[in-house]
């Protein structure tokens, strides 16, 4: 269970983050919508550790365990993984190697065995065809001249073999035509198993046609102003989001 | 970035160089200082012909005549050069088999991960091990000589083929050709000699290690090999040394003669002590490396990963003389805390449709200087040559610096000569990248910067691959800031 209390954080001296209260219980999607400039990747970077935001008050726990004053891995050992708006270029790394060696060190901080390279090519290969990417793809290096839809297929594919307790959907669709769509939402659909949740972050009302959250929240101005079921974020795309602020 | 970051950086600079211990054996030593006489003992010493000790002192006259040169990127206070102790041996007389070296030996370099042991050996390898001044072992000889390859410490080879080291000793590197291969030339008292006759592939891949371990010593190897028609062969060195606060001076000449169709890989994993974080001691290694390809169509590829080292100059060469010959470079330079490192090669284009490759990778961290310093030199009759250089440096931090210094010169309008440089700094994105996905701060600079070498550490031959890959892990540590 994440639960976040009055979150407030900054970047140099803007507040971004001006109170965000948030609980999303165990086995549920929630999604977050919101204008431009509402907080919301702020949001799924304060969660996931990057530097250079400062968190001025409030907290921040997943499965009781305070993450924010967790190192970046450690949040993704505990189960943390943030689906990246731009994934990065890894130049020469190849993706075969940066996955297993993300997977072992995730497994290693578990106190669980690591797995040697014939175990983990049978465990990507077959995530790989779930999610109908091709196998070459594992043999390519990191997002290293990948398409934008392949970019964030790779994201579903990390995702996928890392099993995280908790997905940060940050804007995935943005950029996606529909099948890259569905395929993101088949990733994150598959891992739903009434443990599993999910924090997505989306412009759109589109992407949640295909993930159907539990409960849709309004970030705006660096607070949830509105939270309602899956209708208001149809409610939203018809209405926009002038006015919300002052809810 | 953070403070935290730095903090952790600190901790892993400060974590000791692992080959750092030194061996407690009697030692034989020439008294201090240079002179005519000195070159002449250790002429004597090793009961050299006449011919060579002519050439020692042709090359200490022309030294005397010399200076240093100052024109590389480095800066390092004067080196005393009379204060030196230019022959260091164990006492004991050379063993004749594995099983007369000193034991004290043998583990040394066991514990440098060299077993000389032919049973405990890398299956594969021929290792000749240099310890000071001189070799105390070389394994596999037998199973090499019934391919007709000889691998045997370069003294021995003037006695045993004294046509053969004659007729291409300094023919590549003469005994004058700068200012440390003269001081080389004329004190050289030890390093590995190769032949590998017409039409044989070598069995095994050859490798030296040197051991620098007596203080106030310099090392100062000569290295031959020759590789005859059609004959290919594979050599390694690496190189290790004590940590001591003095600096040490480490002066080598290697030279590689390929004929027709001859083709020579020549790789080397260079550890030398580095110094200290402060930039007290480590090794200075000033040494020249050239190959010529003589022969039509013959090869010759230099990789390096130079990792060690308070200073390193060295330009491996390629002479490209024979028509359609092919001469490569492969670098990774590494330096960290207070290292200089300037280094690159030569490319000389001689022949017809001659090629050259030069992949240069150079990363710096902390407050070390990395130079790439290449020349390539396109002569009137090389019609039809050409070459490729990509040079790429990676920048840790915001306190070291990377510079790149080609030297084009071409005199024939058919050849082509490209040239690719970038400059990057591991990008915080790329690090968070990692992070989030549970990689530590270490590993995931090791991995971004392994994958920024990618390109030549695949030159290396697969046993020291993996080694290299951990070398550069271990270089880099603490450097992230």
């Amino acid at each position: 269970m994440l639960e976040i209390r009055n979150l407030h954080a900054r970047i140099g001296e803007t507040e971004i983050l001006k109170g965000v209260d948030l609980v999303i219980p165990d086995g549920q999607v929630h999604a977050v919508m919101g204008p431009n400039g509402a907080g919301k990747s702020t949001l799924a970077y304060v969660l996931a550790g990057r530097e250079g935001y400062e968190v001025t008050a409030g907290e921040a726990l997943f499965n009781g365990q305070d993450i924010l004053a967790m190192d970046p891995e450690d949040r993704a050992a505990a189960g943390i993984f943030l689906a990246f708006q731009y994934p990065v270029e890894l130049p020469g790394v190849g993706n075969a190697n940066f996955l297993r060696t993300a997977l072992n060190a995730i497994r290693k901080k578990r106190g669980e065995e690591e797995l040697d390279a014939v175990a983990f090519l049978k465990l990507a290969r077959a995530a790989a065809k779930q999610l109908a990417i091709k196998e070459d793809f594992l043999k390519r290096n990191v997002n290293v001249g990948f398409s934008g839809g392949e970019k964030k297929r790779n994201e579903m594919l990390q995702m996928a073999l890392l099993r995280p307790g908790l997905a940060i959907l940050d804007e995935t669709d943005s950029g996606l035509d529909i099948d890259a769509l569905r395929i993101v939402a088949e990733g994150v659909n598959a891992l739903r198993d009434g443990k599993f949740s999910a924090l997505v972050i989306t412009h759109y009302q589109r992407l949640l046609d295909h993930i159907v959250p539990d409960v849709v929240h309004v970030l705006a101005n660096g607070r949830i102003v509105r939270s309602g079921p899956a209708a208001l974020a149809r409610e939203l795309e018809a209405s926009g989001y002038a006015g919300l602020e002052a809810a | 970035m953070s403070t935290t970051t730095e903090t952790a950086i600190q901790e892993l600079a400060d974590r000791k160089y692992k080959y750092g211990f030194t061996t407690d054996i009697p030692m034989e030593a020439f008294p201090r200082g240079l002179s005519a006489d000195i070159v002449r003992l250790i002429s004597a010493k090793k009961g050299e012909p006449d011919w060579l000790l002519a050439w020692r002192l042709k090359a200490y006259e022309a030294w005397l005549r010399m200076e240093e040169p100052h024109w590389a990127r480095i800066q390092h206070p004067p080196i005393d050069y009379q204060s030196l102790y230019y022959y260091a041996a164990p006492a004991k007389p050379a063993p004749k088999s594995l099983d007369e070296v000193d034991p004290e030996l043998l583990k040394t370099y066991e514990k440098l991960g060299i077993p000389l042991n032919e049973r405990a050996a890398l299956a594969g390898v021929a290792v000749d091990a240099v310890f000071d001044s001189v070799s105390v072992a070389t394994t596999f000889r037998e199973t090499l000589a019934k391919a007709g390859v000889i691998f045997c410490p370069i003294s021995e080879a003037v006695r045993e083929h004294p046509e053969l080291v004659r007729a291409y000793l300094g023919s590549v590197v003469p005994a004058g050709d700068n200012y440390f291969a003269a001081l080389n030339s004329a004190v050289f008292s030890d390093g590995s000699f190769v032949f590998v006759p017409k039409g044989v592939r070598c069995p095994m891949e050859l490798s030296t290690y040197f051991r620098i371990n007596a203080r106030n010593t310099g090392q100062f190897e000569h290295t031959l090999i020759i590789a005859e028609e059609g004959a290919s062969v594979s050599y390694l060195e690496g190189c290790t040394a004590p940590m001591r606060d003095e600096n040490q001076l480490h002066a080598a000449v290697v030279e590689l003669v390929a004929l027709d169709e001859a083709k020579i890989k020549y790789s080397t994993v260079q550890n030398w002590y580095p110094g200290d974080a402060e930039g007290r001691g480590g090794i200075y290694n000033f040494v020249t490396k050239r190959g010529a390809c003589r022969g039509r169509n013959s090869k010759i590829s230099w990789t390096q990963v130079e990792t060690g080292s308070a200073i390193t100059w060295k330009y491996p060469s390629c002479i490209l003389q024979g028509e359609g010959s092919v001469g490569e470079f492969y670098s990774v330079a590494v330096t960290n805390h207070h290292q200089q490192a300037d280094t690159g090669t030569k490319m000389i284009h001689i022949g017809r449709n001659t090629t050259s490759t030069i992949v240069s990778k150079g990363i710096s961290a902390g407050r070390s200087n990395n130079t790439y310093r290449g020349l390539v030199k396109i002569l009137p009759g090389a019609a039809g040559a050409r070459n490729f250089t990509q040079c790429d440096s990676l920048l840790i931090g915001n306190e070291c610096g990377a510079h790149t210094v080609p030297y084009i010169e071409s005199r024939n309008a058919s050849a082509k000569v490209e040239h690719e440089a970038t400059t990057s700094k591991i990008a915080e994105d790329q690090l968070f990248y990692c992070r989030s996905r549970g990689l530590s701060e270490e590993d995931a600079v090791g991995l971004i910067v392994n994958g920024f070498c990618r390109e030549v550490l695949k030159e290396l031959p697969m046993e020291f691959a993996v080694e290299a890959q951990k070398l550069l892990a271990v270089s880099l540590e603490g450097s992230v800031g």
